[in-house]
């Protein structure tokens, strides 16, 4: 067994046939119509999910309840070439309310012409996270927290098929 | 090797890929999985020991046969959640901006 784990980051790019401008825009005011539904941690369906266009702002999905869910803060906002958030949720699948304990993403955007856009986006510092995963090694029989997210998630894609 | 470098590796194969992601929807055995994927039962239960060394998944017997579940522990399992996650959240996302502006 291994007893530090630190995972490298998780990178994905996508190309897009967008001016930068837009791309920006999209990815930032349009964020809840794009992000998988199968993200959400309250216990009702989201109504919407607002991403705050600024440093200091949050991304938070408002339920058709009212219950909010503030599960990203912005770190960096530099419109319309990066974004930097944070990742306030735990292995627990519970928001982590201790900023040290939060990985990150970051959202580079680059104009290839001026109607093509690459986005990268690099989601790290995982192994921050790292305590949380003891605990949930230890401490729960995987009933909560990822395992059971992974489920409900299978169970999504088991309706949506 | 660090785990999370064994199941980085151990999820680059898609066939593999593809086998954590049945045994993710639900515990399933390998006669399951090999009626899922287009390769013989002796590949699946190769894939299925890397997955295993990897720690991404874990055995259990039942009766005769054994139900592969996906193993709680380990980090390398949100890795990936997130890399699915962010792979699926960009591909909608180009969807999205690709559409006309609506005006």
């Amino acid at each position: 067994m291994t007893t530090h784990i630190s995972p490298s980051p998780v990178r994905q790019s996508v190309v897009v046939e967008a001016p930068i401008d837009r791309a920006f825009k999209v990815f930032t005011e349009q964020f809840g119509s794009f992000k998988p539904s199968e993200h959400n941690m309250l216990s009702v369906p989201i109504a919407e999910t607002v991403f705050e266009p600024r440093v200091g702002g949050h991304v938070y999905d408002r339920g058709v309840d009212g219950s909010e869910c503030r599960w990203a803060r912005v770190l960096a906002y530099e419109p319309p070439n990066r974004v930097l958030l944070s990742w306030d949720i735990s292995p627990r699948w519970q928001i982590e309310t201790d900023p040290e304990k939060t990985s990150e993403w970051e959202v580079r955007f680059t104009a290839e012409t001026a109607n093509r856009t690459r986005v990268d986006l690099e989601h790290r510092k995982l192994d921050r996270h790292g305590d949380g995963w003891q605990g949930v090694r230890d401490g729960v029989a995987g009933d909560q927290g990822w395992p059971l997210y992974l489920q409900r998630y299978a169970d999504l894609l088991g309706r949506a098929a | 090797m660090t785990s999370s470098n064994a199941q980085l590796t151990a999820l680059g194969d898609p066939t593999r890929r593809t086998i954590f992601e049945l045994i993710a929807e639900r515990p399933r055995s390998v006669a399951e999985i090999t009626r899922q994927v287009p390769v013989s039962q002796s590949a699946v239960s190769q894939h299925l020991k890397v997955l295993r060394n990897s720690h991404l998944i874990r055995m259990e017997p039942r009766g005769a046969s054994n139900v592969y579940h996906i193993d709680p522990q380990g980090l390398g399992q949100m890795r990936a959640w997130l890399d699915r996650f962010w792979s699926k959240t960009l591909a909608a996302y180009k969807v999205t901006v690709e559409q006309p502006p609506k005006e």
